[in-house]
């Protein structure tokens, strides 16, 4: 499963231009799955048929943050713009990497003060000579994301995009070990999460699950200084209690607890004062369905080097694992 | 968990009056996420006045009237949630420290009684330090939400044994009955809505209405419209029309941001109401003399109305709301003369709408 | 001209009535079907029953304004704003209010009244007033309501050989096009919707596109050039004169890959000027119109405008002239096999 997540995270994939990532991880897939397909915004979604007669919806997003290129100047500079919740303060003197391989870094114009350092500040540069040049290698409306890389100690990860593609490892690794499942269970490679959950908005309304779980990263507490959270790196699977983009169905909740205590996984729970995951989004779809998420506690989301904990990530495997196979989803859909 | 701290809870009666109501419902825990600290209040009383009573997938509490008709669907929605705290984290000593649920105000926090609502309800203080021990600085500031911490006086064991990450906190406040049928509380924001839900069902008993009513004591508004939102979709009503509360007049506020207290209900109209309905609840309170205000709505968020009015291929909307006075704190207050006036009015207005009102609904 | 009809027409966010219904007439005989939803969206179709992709056009109806709160007791009108815009530009402005359309003036203290350190702030609301020349509250009573909707009442005029101006260009031109496109045959069902309540959220168009369904929807925007000299160039976002500005993204939508790629290839086919927005900050009609139901592909194109959401907005005729072609010639290009 690592192995899973080294080869996502080098996928090119910022919100709303997934295809590449797309058939990175439908190639890892497609020969375990009974259907997949992929819909009018992007999301990929892969079918496992079970014995039962209800739908459970797994959730993780394919799409990362990056930049838009809004303007080439004449010495051949790009100016862009954020897609998705990318801090302009952390920019500067970072490398981006578009979809054909040009790289870039972030260079800034003279500031009098650090407080003026604003998005408009920043221009990346390619190394091209003019605008000419530039514009030979990328145009306007062209994207790119974080440099690439990826390192394991023995204990955790290192690398960009954990923030989903560890989702997406989990629910890939699932899928091609999981065996006659007892409910049909969709595996759905979100779009757009990063944008405003659009994918998984849309991806629910068709499947019209009767119950979902995304699977996705959250903050942790444990850092000098850090805003007062209480996840921690090797303190095992999060389970979400409350976003600011959902609250979690009680019942999905309190049977994952029951599940991790049972099998006597490490877990603990999540209360996250900012973001949200593809639960939002597919907990409103239609007439509702009973939603929580399932998280993978992870340090500096958002920045090139996200950090995630072995056995946190294992333990996520298996609770997901023991979730999805629970003779207990029933009983949550049942007294709805 | 719970249904709030009154541990005796009478039985609710068809005749239990609106004062005994209020009480109820207001001294409730059911912070966004956990309505059903008060599914058994609403559910008794309602369960009088309605055919069928159920849960959906987000925890709306949906009831329905029949009516004379069978193909007038007519949506009430009041929320039932109210705004709360969350535990997010114990420290070492055995203090928690929290998150917010909905809109809270930290300034109203410091020096107030809790519940926390753990294995057991839990009673606890927001401490505030006592300012001889504060900077002059520090005393000049409004405290930052960062800053404050529970203390239930507990020893660290026992507060693990008892309370988890995740459990919500309830403002502690039992409610007032002040003068001139005012009375005070926590979360009258929604429940005095709620309350004009049901007093508006007792009102219906009494006539004869073709619509089916829906009943919907809707579940995290507080936290983004969100159960109005898939219960309007569920139901598609014809007509959907929000119960919530507004800004009653107070010294400091705008005449124009507020509306007066005991003059009636305010009847808004705005992007998220749909004219012919606003008309009908006007003219009928102006034919039976039932007091109401107009409440002019530059934005159409704030309540559920937003929600329902864009459900699917869209819903004739419309909102009615109960001044009330120091909104998001344990001290609200609203004059239960409103509410009755309320109940009134929307019983009437619904007895109002047949197919003809319908069809005029998209002749625009 | 229509464009010149629909921007002096007064429509606020839910008080779409009068361009409704200079838009219907102005139609109504072009199309097979008519019709207003319960929002008040408007409607029309052409071919409703022929086969292949079910294309839905959209522009938005409303514009931004002002709604007054409160009648003082001078008789002086104060108000609140419906829809974003920068509160800056309102003061010494005129309006015209309610139904009966009342003149009134927005005024603040003189200049020679204010103390030199007001003068660097910004009027805020509470220190700006309508005035209708109300001798009084009783007398203002009479003509104005609190709820009534305010709007600006800058008149229609071309000031060049190619540059008018005006008010509500966002998005009077998406409607002037959209009507002026009725003129036409297609061989698809093809819906022209006149959204509500854009400007207050994205409120109307949803609807539609539920009840719809169609397989791709393009919407037609005014949008903002800021190409004006306080701006260094990488801020313009559209230029004035460069043509009809298509989106790559903006806040609300990722445009459609393949329809991006369609309508660019019309471009360059028929020579046709066009540049990209080259902003993701604001968002539209297709916003709403993407996520709804399973996803519907969707595209946006925009006139550029300098000064939009305020009381004068200039524009380009021939950017105008180009992007009313580019947009047929695209619809025309919409084969059924691609469906």
């Amino acid at each position: 499963m690592i192995e899973l997540l080294e080869k996502f995270t080098a996928g090119f994939g910022p919100a709303g231009e997934e295809s590449q990532i797309t058939s990175i991880i439908r190639d890892e897939i497609e020969e375990f799955s009974d259907e997949v397909r992929t819909d009018n915004l992007g999301n990929l979604i892969a079918l496992k048929r079970g014995s039962g007669d209800k739908k459970i919806m797994l959730a993780a997003h394919m799409d990362e943050i990056g930049i838009m290129i809004t303007h080439v100047d004449d010495d051949g500079f790009l100016r862009f713009t954020p897609i998705g919740g990318v801090n302009p303060g952390i920019l500067r003197h970072k490398n981006f990497v578009f979809a054909d391989g040009t790289l870039g870094t972030v260079g800034v114009e003279k500031l009098d003060s650090i407080k003026d350092l604003k998005l408009e500040k920043l221009f990346l540069d390619i190394g091209a000579a003019d605008k000419k040049e530039a514009e030979q290698q990328v145009k306007v409306g062209d994207s790119a994301v974080y440099q690439k890389s990826f390192y394991s100690t023995s204990s955790r990860i290192i690398a960009n995009s954990l923030d989903d593609r560890a989702g997406c490892a989990l629910l890939a690794g699932l899928l091609r070990n999981l065996e006659m499942p007892a409910h049909d269970i969709y595996f759905v490679f979100t779009s757009q999460e990063e944008v405003g959950t659009r994918g998984a908005g849309t991806a629910a309304y068709g499947i019209e699950p009767d119950l979902a779980l995304a699977v996705d990263v959250t903050g942790t507490g444990d850092t000098p200084e850090a805003h007062t959270m209480d996840v921690k790196l090797g303190k095992g699977a999060a389970i979400k209690v409350m976003d600011r983009g959902s609250i979690s169905h009680p019942g999905i909740k309190n049977l994952l607890v029951k599940l991790a205590e049972q099998a006597e996984i490490p877990y603990q729970y999540e209360v996250l004062e900012f973001g949200a995951t593809d639960a939002r989004a597919i907990q409103l779809s239609r007439s509702g369905v009973p939603s929580g998420t399932l998280s993978i506690p992870c340090r500096y989301i958002h920045s090139p080097a996200e950090m995630l904990d072995i056995s946190d990530f294992k333990a996520c495997a298996g609770l997901l694992q023991e979730f999805v196979s629970s003779k207990e989803l029933k009983e949550i859909i049942k007294n709805n | 968990m719970n249904g709030g701290y009154l541990t005796i809870m009478n039985k609710i009666e068809k005749s239990t009056d609106i004062k005994k109501l209020i009480k109820e419902l207001s001294e409730r825990s059911a912070v966004s996420g956990e309505e059903r600290g008060a599914f058994q209040l609403v559910k008794d009383f309602l369960s009088h006045y309605t055919d069928e009573i159920r849960t959906d997938p987000l925890d709306n509490l949906i009831a329905r009237r029949a009516g004379t008709a069978e193909d007038i669907k007519v949506m009430l929605a009041a929320h039932l949630d109210e705004i709360g705290l969350m535990v997010k984290s114990i420290d070492d000593n055995g203090f928690l420290k929290f998150a917010t649920v909905g809109g809270i105000d930290p300034r109203t926090l410091p020096a107030q009684e809790v519940i926390v609502n753990g294995r057991k309800e839990i009673t606890g203080v927001i401490g505030a330090m006592p300012p001889h021990l504060l900077s002059r600085d520090k005393r000049k500031k409004a405290h930052k939400l960062e800053d404050l911490y529970i203390d239930t006086g507990l020893e660290l064991e026992e507060v693990k044994k008892n309370i988890n990450i995740g459990d919500t906190v309830t403002i502690k406040r039992e409610l007032t009955y002040l003068e001139n049928d005012y009375v005070s509380g926590k979360a009258l924001d929604d429940r005095a809505g709620v309350l004009m839900m049901l007093e508006t069902a007792r009102e219906l008993d009494k006539i004869k209405h073709q619509a089916d009513v829906y009943f919907v004591a809707t579940s995290q508004e507080e936290v983004g419209l969100k159960g109005s939102e898939t219960a309007a979709y569920d139901i598609f009503p014809d007509v959907g029309i929000a119960i919530d509360v507004c800004h009653g007049q107070m010294p400091g506020v705008d005449r124009g941001d507020a509306s007066e207290m005991a003059k009636g209900p305010a009847v808004a109209f705005g992007p998220q109401v749909h004219p012919d309905i606003y008309q009908l609840l006007t003219k009928t309170a102006e034919e039976r003399s039932i007091p109401y205000q107009k409440e002019a709505s530059t934005t159409p968020y704030g309540t559920d109305a937003a929600s329902i009015q864009i459900a699917r291929s869209g819903v004739a909307t419309a909102l009615i709301s109960i001044p009330l006075r120091y909104m998001h704190t344990s001290v609200e207050v609203i004059s239960l003369q409103d509410v009755k006036s309320g109940a009134q009015l929307l019983a009437r207005t619904i007895a109002e709408i047949d197919q003809d009102f319908l069809e005029g609904l998209t002749c625009y | 001209m229509l464009l010149e009809k629909l921007s002096n027409a007064r429509a606020v966010s839910g008080r779409e009535k009068e361009v409704r219904e200079l838009l219907r007439e102005e139609i109504k005989d072009n199309v097979d079907r008519l019709k207003t939803d319960v929002m008040g969206n408007l409607i029309a179709v052409k071919g409703p029953d022929k086969p292949g992709p079910r294309v839905m056009l959209a522009a938005h109806m409303d514009e931004v304004g002002l709604m007054i709160s409160e009648i003082t007791s001078d008789g002086l009108l104060k108000f609140k704003p419906v829809g974003g815009f920068d509160k800056r530009i309102l003061v010494s402005k005129k309006v015209s209010i309610g139904e009966k359309n009342i003149s009134g003036v927005i005024g603040a203290k003189a200049i020679h009244l204010q103390k030199k350190s007001e003068r660097d702030k910004p009027l805020d609301y509470d220190n700006l007033y309508i005035d209708i020349g109300a001798k009084n509250k009783e007398n203002a009573e009479k003509l104005v309501s609190p709820g009534d909707m305010a709007a600006f009442t800058t008149e229609f005029k071309k000031i060049s050989s190619h540059r008018a101006l005006g008010k509500a260009f966002d998005d009077r031109v998406g409607c002037s096009l959209l009507a002026e496109l009725t003129e036409y045959s297609y061989d698809y069902p093809i819906y022209f919707v006149f959204t509500v309540q854009e400007e207050v959220g994205l409120r109307g168009a949803g609807q539609a596109a539920y009840w719809l369904k169609p397989d791709l929807a393009l919407v037609l925007e005014g949008t903002s050039a800021a190409d004006v000299p306080e701006n260094k160039e990488f801020r313009y976002s559209t230029t004035l004169g460069k043509g009809p500005a298509l989106t790559v993204r903006d806040r609300t939508i990722v445009v459609n890959k393949k329809l991006l790629q369609e309508l660019i290839a019309t471009a360059e086919e028929h020579d046709i000027p066009y540049q990209f927005r080259r902003t993701t900050a604001g968002g539209n009609d297709a916003g709403v119109i993407n996520i709804t139901g399973e996803g519907i592909p969707a595209a946006v194109i925009s006139l550029p405008c300098r000064y939009i959401h305020s009381p004068v907005s200039l524009l380009d005729l021939t950017d105008y002239a180009n992007m009313k072609k580019l947009v047929y010639n695209y619809l025309l290009a919409i084969k059924r096999k691609e469906f």
